[in-house]
């Protein structure tokens, strides 16, 4: 008789790197790490701590009078004043933080939104495919400023209202990216294996497909957040934001502007706050993004190939 | 430039001495391959994946991958040294002097162009190979077993099989009379009898032009029916070289021991031994021998010491302990199969038709797989093999006729099964690099079908996964681990416990060990037979393997064009077939040409 001689499998051999790995979290710390997201978070991080430590070291009031209308630079007015005679310093100091809730917020929804309507378009396929993804269409047949404008002016300048219009115009261009990515992932095989069991297509999407979703998802926040602010602003500089007397940098640009050859600080200052906030969401983002290329070349090259063509597309 | 041409080595046609190809960052992939090739003569370079044996047949080209740079060493075609080339003459030299076909060739062929242009554009690239480029091609189309006169020039790839297409690829090869010929992994991707046919087609190629080859590929016995010469490689080192006859007759180093015993054999049932463990990674070798980790001779001198190559019985080998390990042969035992003579089923299918859209993939199914026993189902692809098991499961609900499991029936689609059902048949995907979450640790893709059916309380499911953990061999260190931390066998391993965990009555496996190594497949089918063993399970194993067939299943049922054609007991199917199919496809199996030969009394020699 032959005897019957199966080997042990021995224990595997210890592999470099080996041991439990944070995932996700850990490429935003990684692409702080490198040059491009360094710049990117000290450029943006300068501005929201502008923003959020501002209204506490403001010298004035943002809407106390103090000064001559567009007062030029010095004594106690550092930026000198504006058009009605207050400080541009305290104004800056305290018109930043509403702006950059308001952008998170619209950020926010127009992110949830728009995931949930492209995931379900592109596992769920068929009818409900074809109905997501044909009014996404019809939203994005609208240019986004005219399509919150339009909503605005019927209901009025309402904070909320601003931060749902905005975000909902975010909305498609997410559930674009999301689709698409979704639609390489829903044919793998570990897909297939929690359908075998059966799974609910909710729970499918949640657990199964959206961690998998984290590098593009991530990608559109920032990408999103970049626009949202910029909207945001756009919106203020057209008297939609808060109502005056409330500072906010959008609006100061707008209403210091008749004064540009006697004061330009009061136009200068707070643009350049929101272009240096731009520019540095921006940034992060993109290093994000290309921190996210060399993750997802351990893991999974569907979410590697939308991240690609989402990286560096700002609109 | 560097043409040497010294008398001594003008006869040779492929001389590799003392290659060392480096990664970027400076560890080596590839160390110390010296090899030569004479006209006419193949070189079989085999090897588990991750050994290297591709990046050498690249640099038979003067071609190293990105991120790779050949560093040192010789590689000389008629005494020309590639290496010192420029980029112009390189560019001259391949296509021309080296031939190279790759792996996939669907991949290589432009999909855009059909493939008469495609032939004369790599002739217009080599002007001096032909007079007259069309009457050439013609003739390298008839070597190649294809008919010019078809109309075959005028079509796009995408309208060839499989088999053609390798075919046109080899043709190409040969059009621009190279006199070096690299062949990587050429029929891995083709079904048994095409593989025979392109097999064909190479020995008679290269020995009627005079043309050196050398064959990449994992799988040992389609390498020793057509080569002269085998070069073993391991972790980036040759560790065995000599005539295909003696190294496989009588293997010296323990990892070619190893990789002979993984091969399946057609002609009898007998338990498969696989190569446990893993190869170090590229540039990542361990001090002392390569190998020593997973030998099962290694002593503790051989963690210390680099072994260098020793000739001993015609070969070189690359072995401290060379003299010791010649003539101990490893060998699995005979599998005892159980009689299947049980006329009870658990799953029986009848009158099953399947289509595609309109297209019908079965025709009129009838498959019966008796309780605690396991059923083949072989066949080639497009026979419709991996869609009767996927009928079966529930992820194609396009069917009419009956399936039952013991006494329910199955509907069809997973929409329409309730829990239960879905509970007691589970499935194995054949790609382990696609069916497990890459965001997921172990531990949580094992819970995850424990959460969802809920039939085991939670208190006790952890122990549940440690369990069957331990039951595929992996330790409780893998549960933290990601997909992407695994080999590719050890993913298997986890997919296999994923069915197990929940306990099912039926196990679909279809052609679970095609994306794994040979030496890996070995390791998994003995596991797959042991559990069924174990745990008294009722398995339907999917291949388009036949020579596993013997060493896992009791009964086969063989499908051609969809229909079965052949159905019964394994032996019987195996040693009188009755079909004309199912004998053509017996007949093509690559099988060892040169047997290791067991001890007089038949028993392993070698016990771990």
């Amino acid at each position: 008789m032959a005897t019957v001689v199966v080997p042990e499998v021995p224990a595997p051999l210890p592999v470099a790197g080996v041991g439990r790995r944070r995932r996700g979290s850990s490429a935003l710390v990684r692409a702080a790490r490198t040059r491009r997201g360094a710049i990117g978070l000290s450029l943006a991080g300068l501005v929201v701590l502008v923003a959020v430590v501002g209204p506490f070291v403001a010298p004035d009031s943002p809407t106390a009078f103090v000064t001559t209308p567009f007062a030029a630079p010095g004594g106690a007015n550092v930026l000198g004043g504006d058009t009605l005679g207050r400080d541009v310093l305290s104004r800056v100091l305290a018109g930043g933080w509403v702006l950059l809730i308001m952008a998170a917020a619209a950020t926010a929804f127009g992110v949830v939104v728009g995931s949930v309507a492209g995931v379900s378009a592109a596992y769920l396929r068929g009818r409900a495919d074809g109905f997501i993804m044909r009014t996404v269409d019809v939203i994005l047949a609208f240019p986004q400023l005219v399509f919150a404008l339009l909503l605005v002016s019927i209901v009025g300048p309402k904070p909320w209202l601003i931060v749902l219009a905005v975000g909902f115009t975010h909305a498609p261009a997410v559930a674009r990216v999301l689709r698409s990515a979704t639609l390489d992932l829903s044919e793998r095989d570990y897909v297939k294996a929690v359908e075998l069991q059966g799974m609910k297509p909710s729970k499918v999407m949640r657990s199964e497909l959206l961690p998998n979703l984290v590098s593009p998802l991530m990608v559109e926040v920032g990408l999103r957040l970049t626009w949202s602010i910029v909207l945001m602003a756009g919106l203020a500089f057209l008297g939609f934001g808060q109502p005056p007397p409330a500072p906010n940098w959008g609006y100061m640009i707008q209403e210091n502007r008749i004064g540009l050859s006697s004061n330009p600080w009061a136009v200068i200052v707070p643009a350049a706050l929101i272009a240096v906030l731009t520019i540095g969401t921006n940034t992060f983002t993109d290093a994000i993004a290309r921190v996210m290329i060399g993750v997802d070349r351990q893991g999974d090259d569907a979410t590697l190939a939308s991240v690609i063509s989402t990286a560096g597309s700002l609109p | 430039m560097t043409t040497l041409e010294s008398p001594t080595t003008a006869t040779t046609r492929i001389e590799v001495a003392d290659l060392q190809i480096r990664l970027a960052g400076g560890a080596d992939v590839v160390d110390e391959v010296s090899f030569r090739v004479e006209p006419g003569e193949i070189l079989g370079l085999v090897g588990e994946s991750g050994s290297g044996k591709t990046t050498v047949a690249l640099a038979l080209l003067g071609y190293a991958r990105r991120g790779l740079h050949i560093s040192g060493g010789q590689v000389r075609i008629d005494g020309r040294d590639l290496l010192g080339l420029s980029a112009a003459q390189l560019r001259d030299v391949r296509g021309g002097t080296v031939a190279y076909v790759p792996q996939d060739p669907a991949a290589a062929l432009n999909p855009t162009l059909r493939i008469g242009r495609q032939m004369r554009e790599a002739l217009a690239a080599h002007p001096a190979a032909a007079e007259d480029p069309d009457a050439r091609i013609a003739q390298v189309l008839v070597d190649a077993k294809l008919d010019p006169g078809s109309g075959i020039l005028r079509k796009y790839p995408h309208q060839l099989s499989g088999g053609q297409q390798q075919r046109v690829a080899i043709a190409m090869a040969f059009a621009c009379r190279s006199k070096v010929i690299v062949l990587d992994e050429p029929t891995t991707g083709l079904d048994v009898s095409t593989q025979r046919h392109v097999l064909e087609t190479v020995r008679n190629l290269c020995q009627s032009y005079g043309v050196a080859a050398v064959y990449v590929s994992h799988d040992l016995a389609v390498v020793s029916g057509l080569v002269s010469q085998v070069a073993v490689m391991y972790a980036g080192r040759l560790i065995e070289l000599g005539s295909t006859e003696r190294v496989f007759s009588a293997p010296i180093h323990p990892y070619t021991q190893g990789l002979l015993a993984a091969v399946p054999s057609p002609e009898q049932a007998e338990t498969l031994i696989g190569v446990p463990g893993q190869p170090p990674r590229p540039g990542r070798r361990p001090t002392g021998c390569s190998f020593a980790p997973r030998c099962g001779h290694a002593t503790q001198r051989c963690t210390l010491e680099d072994p260098t190559p020793v000739t001993l019985d015609a070969r070189l080998v690359r072995c401290l302990r060379a003299t010791e390990t010649a003539g101990s042969v490893l060998r699995g035992g005979t599998v005892v199969a159980p009689a299947a003579t049980r006329s009870d089923s658990l799953l029986t299918v009848t009158g099953l038709d399947a289509h595609y859209g309109r297209f019908q993939v079965l025709r009129h199914v009838n498959l019966t797989v008796a309780p605690q026993t396991c059923t083949a189902v072989v066949g080639e692809s497009g026979s419709g093999k991996t869609t009767l098991a996927r009928c079966i499961v529930g992820l194609h609900a396009n069917w009419t006729g009956r399936m039952r499991l013991e006494d329910t029936d199955l509907p069809a689609g997973t929409r329409r099964r309730d829990r239960h059902t879905l509970e007691r048949v589970q499935y194995i995907f054949q790609n382990p690099y696609t069916s497990l979450n890459p965001r997921k640790t172990i531990r949580q893709i094992l819970h995850q079908p424990l959460d969802h059916f809920r039939t085991v309380p939670a208190d006790e499911r952890p122990e549940r996964v440690t369990r069957v953990l331990q039951d595929v061999s992996l330790g409780p260190d893998f549960l933290d681990r990601y997909p992407d931390q695994l080999s590719g066998g050890e993913r298997q391993r986890v997919a296999i416990a994923r069915a197990l965990v929940v306990e099912p009555t039926l196990l679909v496996c279809d052609e679970v060990t095609s994306a794994l190594d040979v030496s890996v497949q070995a390791v998994i089918v003995e596991l797959l037979r042991r559990l069924q063993h174990e745990r008294h399970l009722t398995m339907l194993f999917i291949t388009h393997n036949l020579a596993l067939v013997r060493s896992i299943a009791q009964t086969a049922i063989v499908l051609s064009g969809g229909e079965v054609v052949e159905a019964g007991p394994v032996e019987q199917i195996m040693e009188h077939p009755e079909d004309p199919y199912t004998i053509r496809l017996i007949q093509d199996v690559p099988k060892l040409a040169h047997r290791v030969s067991a001890g007089s009394d038949g028993t392993s020699a070698w016990q771990p």
